[in-house]
């Protein structure tokens, strides 16, 4: 069974039939119980940094994360979801810096390119070891967002370009995370999505 | 590696129905949006908008039904315009299935409204949509409403300025000549909006000639948005992406879905 992290307003709703596509039944819930215990948990990224993250822990999302880590149960994060897995970020939440879960070390940067957010559909230049992006190397996926991390972490990572590099993608053991919305990204997101549950 | 030109069919809704011209062949229901977007999806439509031009509220939740309809079948963006003029319509859109929200006339009014959807959902899922005509005001362009029949007397630059500083996270920039006359974009009118703005540019209203879209994108267009060119099949989204790429810039290839 697959877990979509509900803490927040937003459109869970295209990740919840994207992830129904695989052969895995899905929920969407915020229960401590059924999120840590589920096979894959999706953690859906929700405005911006700041007030993601303290959406995250009104559910205990912090501990459901590393609970789950410290199983071996796998985890994807998406977009903002991506980004609180850092130490830190540059965007502030009313002047005011806020932590991330610091699952990776490294702080989440403002993107530098004239043209602010990056959106729209982006290469990926894909790690060699990635499991994620198998059969998908070539593809685009849907990016939109104006911040990102740029520090690699133990594990594949995969960087996309837009006014410099960062990191589009980040497997580890457990913790997987993409910076674009495979759920937007047509045939080729939903191809990312059935090869990280067929990890499960 | 560069990010490719989004190009965006935009289907008008009025109580759940396509309301413009179709002509595709291959159309069982010609009014069904659902079936329209997917149709495009498949064409490799970047992104499909829906303009809801519904005026009772009854037809306003007809509406969320066709974000849902479409949201389950459709896996790129979604943009829903018309009609939003609070916090809870846009939660409303969002949580049925949509990705960005356009706003226009509610922010003319209320412009503290572009500051209230983008602190609570981040500017991303936020588009300002401008009518901009040809006018006297100092840029030579004014924002206009009803569909370009009203003036309001602000001139698009301030306004624009404005929107971005509000928090707004992209321009869907609509010119009222151009629009219907298939006659090209106004490609002044985008280069002036460029040389002021940091957030991406949709350019809208006009597309008549294949040659209209690279056009659009030498003069500072990030995103193209076209509705009748392509509702009356007069090109498939795949000749513009074609004519694109024969002239260099990036787009991406088509986007079929398996049915399994």
């Amino acid at each position: 069974m697959i877990a979509i992290l509900d803490y927040g307003s937003g459109n869970i709703r295209s990740a919840q039939r994207a992830f129904e596509k695989t052969k895995h039944q899905v929920i969407v819930t915020s229960d401590y119980q059924e999120a840590v215990s589920a096979d894959g948990l999706v953690v859906p990224g929700v405005g911006a940094f700041g007030s993601c993250m303290k959406s995250l822990l009104k559910i205990d999302g912090d501990k459901i994360i590393k609970e789950r880590q410290q199983e071996k149960k796998k985890t994807l994060g998406i977009c903002v979801g991506m980004q609180i897995l850092f130490e830190s970020s540059d965007e502030l939440l009313n002047g005011e810096s806020i932590k991330g879960l610091g699952i990776f070390p490294g702080r989440v940067v403002r993107l530098e390119a004239p043209v602010i957010p990056h959106m729209g559909f982006n290469e990926v230049k894909v790690d060699e070891t990635s499991k994620l992006f198998k059969g998908i190397e070539k593809e685009r996926f849907y990016f939109v967002h104006s911040y990102a991390a740029k520090d690699p972490v133990v594990g594949a990572n995969s960087y996309c370009d837009y006014g410099g590099g960062f990191l589009a993608a980040i497997e580890s053991q457990t913790v997987s995370a993409v910076q674009f919305h495979p759920e937007k990204s047509g045939a080729a997101g939903l191809s990312l999505i059935e090869n990280w549950a067929s990890g499960l | 590696m560069s990010l490719a030109t989004r190009i965006i069919p935009c289907l008008d809704v009025k109580d759940g129905r396509v309301v413009k011209g179709i002509n595709f062949l291959n159309l069982v229901d010609a009014g069904d949006p659902v079936e329209m977007a997917q149709i495009y999806n498949d064409e490799g439509a970047d992104e499909i908008t829906f303009l809801d031009i519904t005026a009772s509220s009854q037809g306003r939740s007809t509406t969320l039904e066709v974000v849902r309809k479409s949201a389950d079948q459709l896996f790129i963006p979604l943009t829903v315009g018309g009609g939003i003029s609070s916090t809870d319509d846009v939660n409303q859109l969002l949580r049925a299935g949509a990705d960005k929200v356009s706003i226009n006339t509610a922010a003319l009014k209320r412009p503290e409204l572009i500051n209230e959807i983008s602190e609570s959902f981040g500017s991303q899922v936020l588009v300002i949509s401008i009518d901009a005509k040809r006018s006297r005001c100092s840029s030579g362009f004014e924002v206009t409403t009803h569909g370009g029949s009203i003036s309001t007397g602000i001139d698009a630059l301030d306004w624009i300025k404005e929107a971005i500083e509000r928090g707004v996270g992209e321009i869907l920039l609509n010119s009222m000549d151009t629009d219907g006359t298939r006659a090209g974009y106004d490609l002044e009118l985008i280069s002036l909006v460029r040389a002021i703005s940091p957030v991406p540019i949709i350019a809208s209203g006009g597309a008549g000639d294949i040659s209209d879209f690279a056009k659009a994108l030498e003069s500072g267009a990030d995103a193209l948005l076209a509705a009748s060119v392509f509702h009356f099949g007069i090109y498939r989204i795949s000749d513009i992406k074609r004519d694109l790429d024969r002239k260099g810039f990036t787009v991406r290839q088509g986007n079929q879905i398996g049915q399994n």
